[in-house]
């Protein structure tokens, strides 16, 4: 009797073992937590997005508050270890200690976001925010009446730079007198800090308030003194709805659920995804109605409207440098290499990258 | 009859056996109170603590970690002990790492494309001077002007940290890195040699107890070593033996600098291989807590980096596996530090209540 048990469950085990495989363990590696209502909260509402996807064909587990030193290469690695199929290291300098472990699991699949080295087992993936600033920079060059931005950058890589000129780009375009004042925090998550430079930005005359950073003390700080802000990563109007006119929100959901798919059906190849508001990845808030004109927040919205069908481009010629010389020809967009390595200034903006 | 509230009386002597027995006791409190914790957050105390505790550890990869992660603990800590035993607070242990790694990443930058034996040698030097250089800062300014030394070494950290972050982001940024802020990468010889392979667990590991043992050397067998402990108990009894505070100070600060230079040094030339602006996670403050663990001694210091060091391990695990916020490795270490304080108290002050009538 014990015998047949044994020969029926092993038959059971066989037969449906391929339908009812085991799920697939999806990993996140975090670099800060989930409650900064920030980068990673959107990186973690975008796993959820990804469970409610698949189901029982996933499992998903993250570790957070992982510093981007060598402890990240012992995270991630006890994520291979334990199982994981699909690992999302969710922050740039997580770059080299992905691909230390990504060689060492070649079945394991990696995702890195916003990294630019990819391998047969690492794919990367980022979000094209510079189109949201493009609309930013336009709403803050109606707005403004101090005709000073204030921006809180955090470091100076390409993709802050990038956010930088398409501000600066679309504001100084209905508005030729708009001054930028950029402070550098060096930092993604400090909101002590962060709230220090708003502070300063305001002082000197900014009453619009731009980040770069992941928490909403900028917005908060903004409130306070009664000026602008728009949010960022997320929507953050809950924590300041008298100076929040849009967030740019990061949607990364679909993007894990396709992914986490293509695992699941065992079709994931790497490569490199670069999307942008035609495809969902780059959102804007719900415009302020209290504090926008509808015949601006029209425009915004017609302006996402041409960024999604292509007929407008944050960079669009003629751009010149701040030494004057013309980068990006009249009637020409700038292509993705200038993008992904942009360094410099536009012609306009005061002082200079930090180098 | 007593007074409701007990008074603090100083013990005119303080066991031997319970000095020796306050680090255990207090690891043996911390696991109580984390139980309960575990209890009241809704899991099994003893298969959470097994995570905590046992399972980083239970694979060759774990234990390497192990010593990946206390090997700077232990080395900074050794280092802290020559100032803490002179009674001299330098708290800047995580600038003087730093530097340390400034130092010495910057000729590991300088001679990227050079493979030679001396190249890691130099690198190591390096990092001991930038360490010690930049630990003679408080050392000169409290004999010379008689400032906190607590004050000024831990704002020398923040003055550290800046000049790294200026180091990476300009003059020393990967020319081929996207103008993100990070360095080249050191040449093979500018890293710290694997003691096993496919183990993160390098030759820092044998730096380091080639030092803790030098160091045991000097505390007990020195006139060096004597005179730090004679002037910490009682720098009066100190200055009537002839012994110069001066010279104490400046040798502690300089040793201390150079310990926790070499640290950095063989972070960035260890597991990382680079420079950036995140190199260390607070080593330099944790090894604080190393150091008193572990009683200022040697042999002390060895175990406690362990324990401290499995608490970060700890911290991850109880993450993937108990869905359990990364803060709780950091309640354990703060409370293995208030234990350690308390029973400190205790042992050396009594409790007694007084008649009021």
């Amino acid at each position: 009797m014990i015998r047949i048990i044994t020969f029926l469950s092993t038959f059971l085990v066989f037969a449906f073992g391929s339908a009812y495989a085991d799920p697939k363990k999806v990993g996140f590696i975090y670099i800060g937590p989930p409650g900064d209502h920030g980068w990673t909260y959107m990186h973690d509402v975008g796993r959820k997005y990804m469970e409610s996807q698949l189901g029982d064909s996933i499992t998903t587990t993250y570790l957070e508050n992982i510093p981007e030193n060598a402890d990240a290469v012992r995270a991630i690695r006890k994520l291979a270890d334990s199982g994981h199929d699909l690992i999302f290291t969710t922050s740039f300098n997580y770059m080299d200690q992905t691909h230390e472990v990504a060689k060492d699991f070649p079945d394991i699949k990696f995702e890195h976001a916003t990294g630019y080295i990819q391998a047969d087992n690492v794919a990367t993936y980022s979000a094209r925010f510079y189109e949201g600033r493009m609309i930013e920079g336009h709403i803050a060059g109606h707005m403004t009446e101090t005709n000073t931005i204030g921006y809180i950058a955090s470091f100076p890589i390409p993709e802050v730079v990038r956010g930088i000129n398409a501000f600066y780009l679309a504001a100084s375009k209905v508005n030729p007198d708009i001054k930028m004042k950029i402070i550098w925090v060096f930092t993604w998550y400090d909101p002590g800090k962060e709230a220090d430079a708003a502070n300063t930005l305001i002082n000197q005359g900014a009453d619009i308030i731009v980040q770069h950073t992941d928490t909403y003390a900028p917005c908060q700080a903004a409130q306070k003194a009664g000026v602008y802000a728009f949010g960022q990563a997320s929507n953050q109007e809950e924590f300041c709805p008298d100076a929040h006119l849009t967030s740019i929100e990061d949607i990364w959901g679909p993007y894990y659920a396709e992914r986490a798919k293509a695992v699941v059906d065992g079709t994931w190849s790497s490569g490199d995804t670069w999307d942008g508001m035609d495809k969902g990845m780059v959102v804007m808030s719900p415009y302020n109605t209290k504090l926008m004109p509808a015949s601006l927040i029209q425009e915004a919205v017609n302006m996402e409207v041409g960024i999604k069908d292509g007929t407008i481009h944050p960079f669009t010629g003629p751009i010149y440098n701040q030494a004057g010389e013309l980068v990006v020809p009249e009637g020409e967009v700038a292509p993705d290499g200038m993008l992904l390595g942009m360094n410099f200034y536009v012609q306009g903006i005061d002082g200079e990258v930090p180098q | 009859m007593n007074s409701l509230f007990p008074s603090i009386v100083s013990r005119s002597q303080s066991s031997g056996l319970m000095n020796f027995f306050v680090p255990i006791i207090s690891i043996v409190l911390t696991l109580i109170t984390g139980s309960i914790i575990f209890v009241l957050l809704g899991f099994d105390p003893v298969y959470a603590l097994y995570t905590f505790f046992i399972s980083p550890i239970s694979s060759t990869y774990g234990i390497s970690e192990l010593f990946v992660k206390a090997t700077p603990l232990a080395l900074i800590a050794i280092g802290l002990s020559y100032c803490f035993k002179n009674n001299i607070y330098n708290i800047g242990a995580e600038g003087q790492l730093t530097m340390g790694a400034i130092f010495g990443g910057g000729i590991g930058i300088l001679f990227h494309d050079t493979n030679a034996f001396w190249l890691l040698p130099l690198m190591i030097f390096a990092g001991a001077i930038g360490g010690a250089l930049w630990g003679l800062i408080p050392a000169i300014l409290k004999t010379k002007f008689n400032t906190n030394e607590i004050l000024t070494s831990l704002m020398l950290v923040y003055v550290a940290l800046f000049i790294l972050d200026y180091l990476v982001v300009g003059p020393w940024k990967d020319p081929f890195g996207y103008s993100f802020p990070k360095s080249r990468p050191f040449s093979e010889s500018g890293r710290m040699p694997l003691l096993f392979d496919g183990l993160r667990v390098h030759f820092g590991l044998i730096i380091t107890l080639f030092l803790i043992f030098i160091s045991w050397f000097i505390f007990a067998k020195t006139i060096f070593g004597f005179q730090l402990k004679v002037s910490g108990y009682s720098p009066k009894a100190a200055r009537y033996a002839g012994f110069n505070q001066t010279t104490l100070v400046f040798f502690a600060f300089a040793i201390c600098g150079a310990f926790a230079g070499i640290a950095g040094l063989a972070e960035v030339s260890g597991p990382i291989g680079l420079l950036y602006r995140d190199i260390s996670p607070n080593y330099g403050f944790t090894a604080i807590i190393v150091a008193f663990l572990g009683r200022l001694h040697p042999i002390g210091i060895i175990f406690a980096s362990l324990v401290i060091a499995l608490t970060y391990l700890g911290a991850e695990d109880a993450q993937l596996f108990l869905q359990i916020p990364s803060a709780v490795g950091f309640i354990f270490q703060g409370l293995v530090l208030f234990y350690l304080l308390g029973a400190e108290l205790l042992i050396n002050y009594k409790l007694t209540y007084k008649k009021l009538l």
